[in-house]
């Protein structure tokens, strides 16, 4: 018995010994800003009020009425739901195409990949381009569609649809590659089989292919979903934001407010909120749609 | 043995997690706060019982770069020839990206209690950093202080450095609003390329003439900082020659007036009403790119192109006030130069004597002709450097001469809070959204609410 205990507390003081390290960084990075931002939250604290003071939820309260957080609220919702599907979409198409082409196999692969390669800023100046009345490609193209000059981003109609594009097209290689993974664990006797029974090469795709990469795509769904909140780097090259707000994202609309107008405690509040909204999709997706993905 | 090689790993882990510790924390003071006492650990055979009074006063300097071209390299020159002239004194400048990191940065520093000793910030700044508590008044300095002439600064700079009897900066890098126009577009018109528009209706009567062969007549920015054409556009259509859109304390905006409601209407009109220039928000950062590529035969833009279009431009171009309406009138932009609280007085003594230096005419000359930016004193024209600029340049003496009437760039309370109530429905009106009444009401309304807790 004494024994046993004595090895118990050994072992476990060994593991925790094991992690303390990288639980000393993150506490002291992560989890300790995460809980200063929390109390934060409950406080009014910007150029008027210098001196932090208690309000309860009242920040949070206030976020309900504010116009402007509610229109980027739902800026970010339009913005995931026209990202997450369309990207995901054509990183499996792009996956299918890279996995199956012989020829230029490595090429189509490195083609698919590459926009991930540059950071968001670069894209964004390269867009920006793209975008650009007059010279622009993509603006030219829209001018020619629509019968008059266009500019696509200072239309706040349009912004949003470009800003989406352009992520659609930055993240689908990234995700292809775990698209790409999961085709090549497929076992290809399945697919001798299938096609020994007669079975077409569509019904292949929908009877093999895509249910034993439901797991990636659950998986691809939650970087995807989370990466629609946290990638706001190219409003600060394009958009700022604007026209009134018709391009501002979550993240970018907190930076504004803890960074330039100072509202620390109303940012605070925001941030809690996003983290919160953040937790519970990736929650939802993972335990409710983990259980029937499956295939052992 | 296994007992042994368990607590070897743990020490080791240990070990690798102090050092890092220990690293990552020597890093950050050094790069901080740079102090004469961390030089000295890194160089150990120095004396430890060094005497305060020899080592030079060591400042920290901030400044952004929001302008192309090499201008890091003009400013930390200027700053190390400042150093070689005055031995007590180092200065370290950072340079710290553009405006908007340029403050964040500073911000941060205030929060940690570590600002920086001086920054060139925007003039607008002002009023966040008095609720900060953050700024040094310099009135004392500069009584103190034989040497500096504040009258020898033009005016209209002046203005926004003070507050409430106080003065709180000193300019540094400013800019008004100027009207670019394409000579060689001019002839094509049959217009005459010495004769730009001085009027609102010459200036719609010149743009449409000018609107032909797959060039716009006319362009202005929308998005960015828009209240700042917004200014413009109000000033020149006010009959009051002091009029502004806010009160001289920060503590009242007045957007909403007929007088400004007519401003923005003649702003949509442009394009709209008489198809002067493309309609929607015209982007800040592609009018220049425009008018270089001769795509618009004239812009309304910041005088800090002036170096980027004489650069680029392959055609003769000229410049003149954006056009009058009641009078001629143009908002100046820019930074100023700012002492902050919180440090020693030996090195708030040794900022003021940096400011100073730097504000010379002969620095302030230095500064305009190798960035564009107009010259902040009336002497730094008078210098040799700044006579040959203006010679090759003449261009460069309109934005001077515009000074006559210029006047402050919106700078309130809650600045951000503000501007960007007044910038998103300035854009919203130019976008087709709203009318142009309902806009600055809305403005209004939303910049009385920002500024509410400062008028109790």
């Amino acid at each position: 018995m004494r024994t046993g205990w004595n090895e118990r507390v050994g072992r476990n003081a060994f593991g925790w010994g094991l992690v303390l390290p990288s639980l000393l960084f993150l506490g002291l990075f992560t989890y300790y800003p995460m809980f200063r931002a929390a109390r934060l939250s409950l406080f009014e604290l910007n150029l008027a009020t210098p001196k932090p003071r208690f309000v309860g939820f009242g920040n949070f309260a206030a976020l309900l009425k504010d116009p402007v957080f509610l229109k980027v609220f739902v800026n970010n919702v339009w913005y995931a739901a026209g990202t997450v599907p369309l990207a995901m979409a054509l990183a499996f198409a792009m996956a299918l195409f890279a996995d199956k082409a012989i020829k230029g196999r490595t090429f189509a692969r490195v083609a698919f990949f590459y926009p991930n390669m540059i950071p968001m800023i670069a894209v964004a100046n390269i867009w920006l381009f793209l975008y650009t009345p007059h010279f622009g490609l993509l603006a030219r193209l829209a001018s020619w569609v629509s019968g008059q000059n266009t500019s696509l981003l200072g239309g706040p109609h349009t912004v949003l649809g470009a800003m989406i594009a352009m992520a659609v097209w930055k993240e689908a290689g990234y995700f292809m590659i775990f698209y790409l993974a999961a085709l090549q664990q497929i076992p290809k006797d399945l697919y001798e089989a299938a096609s020994a029974d007669g079975a077409s090469a569509w019904t292949a795709l929908g009877r093999i292919t895509i249910p034993l990469t439901m797991p990636t795509t659950l998986f691809v769904a939650v970087i995807a979903m989370t990466n629609a909140f946290k990638l706001v780097d190219h409003l600060w090259i394009m958009t700022k934001g604007g026209p009134n707000h018709a391009s501002s994202l979550l993240l970018y609309h907190i930076y504004e407010t803890s960074f330039q107008f100072f509202d620390q405690g109303m940012a605070a509040a925001m941030t809690v909120a996003m983290v919160a909204l953040l937790l519970l999709i990736s929650a939802l997706q993972v335990f409710g749609w983990d259980r029937s993905i499956h295939y052992e | 043995m296994r007992k042994l090689s368990q607590s070897t790993l743990l020490l080791l882990a240990g070990a690798l997690t102090l050092a890092g510790c220990g690293r990552s924390v020597g890093d950050e003071a050094n790069a901080a706060a740079p102090s004469p006492s961390a030089d000295q650990t890194q160089q150990p055979s120095a004396s430890p019982s060094a005497e305060p009074s020899k080592s030079p006063v060591e400042i920290t300097f901030y400044y952004p770069v929001n302008v192309g071209g090499p201008l890091t390299k003009v400013i930390d020159g200027m700053a190390a020839d400042f150093t070689a002239k005055h031995p007590d004194i180092r200065v370290k400048p950072v340079y710290t990206g553009n405006y908007g990191d340029n403050t964040v940065k500073v911000q941060a520093g205030i929060q940690a209690k570590q600002p920086p000793d001086v920054a060139v910030m925007m003039s607008t700044e002002l009023y966040s950093l008095l609720d900060m508590d953050a700024i040094l008044p310099l009135d004392d300095l500069i009584a103190k202080d034989a040497d500096f002439n504040a009258s020898d600064f033009y005016e209209a700079f002046l203005e926004d450095t003070r507050t409430e009897g106080k003065t709180y900066s000193v300019p540094f890098q400013r800019s008004t609003i100027l009207l670019y126009y394409n000579k060689d577009l001019f002839k094509a018109a049959g217009l005459d390329p010495e004769k730009p528009p001085q009027t609102w209706d010459e200036l719609v009567e010149d743009a449409k003439k000018l609107n032909r062969d797959g060039h716009q007549g006319l362009e202005i920015p929308g998005n960015d900082d828009s209240y700042w054409m917004f200014q413009m556009f109000a000033r020149q259509a006010a009959s009051d020659p002091k009029a502004n859109i806010m009160s001289d304390d920060g503590k009242k905006a007045m957007f909403d007036t007929p007088e400004n409601v007519g401003a923005l209407q003649f702003w949509i009109d442009l394009s709209r009403k008489h198809k002067a220039m493309p309609e929607g928000i015209i982007d800040w950062g592609t009018v220049p790119t425009d008018f270089i590529a001769g795509k618009t035969a004239m812009m309304v833009h910041t005088s800090g192109n002036l170096t980027n279009v004489k650069n680029n431009a392959k055609f003769d171009f000229g410049v003149a006030f954006p056009p009058a309406n009641k009078q001629f009138g143009s908002p100046t932009g820019g930074g100023n130069l700012y002492i902050f609280k919180g440090t020693s007085l030996e090195k708030q003594a040794a900022a003021w004597t940096f400011v100073q230096y730097m504000t010379a005419p002969e620095q302030a000359a230095l500064f305009s002709s190798s960035s564009g930016y107009v010259g902040v004193r009336k002497s730094a024209y008078d210098t040799e450097a700044m006579k040959a600029y203006t010679s090759g340049f003449p261009q460069a003496l309109v934005a001077r001469d515009q000074l006559a009437y210029a006047f402050r760039e919106l700078s309130t309370h809650n600045h951000g809070k503000v501007s960007s109530a007044l910038t998103n429905q300035i854009q919203a009106a130019l976008s087709g959204q709203t009318d142009a009444a309902t806009a600055l009401k809305l403005a209004q309304q939303e910049a009385e609410q920002a500024l509410a807790p400062f008028n109790k």
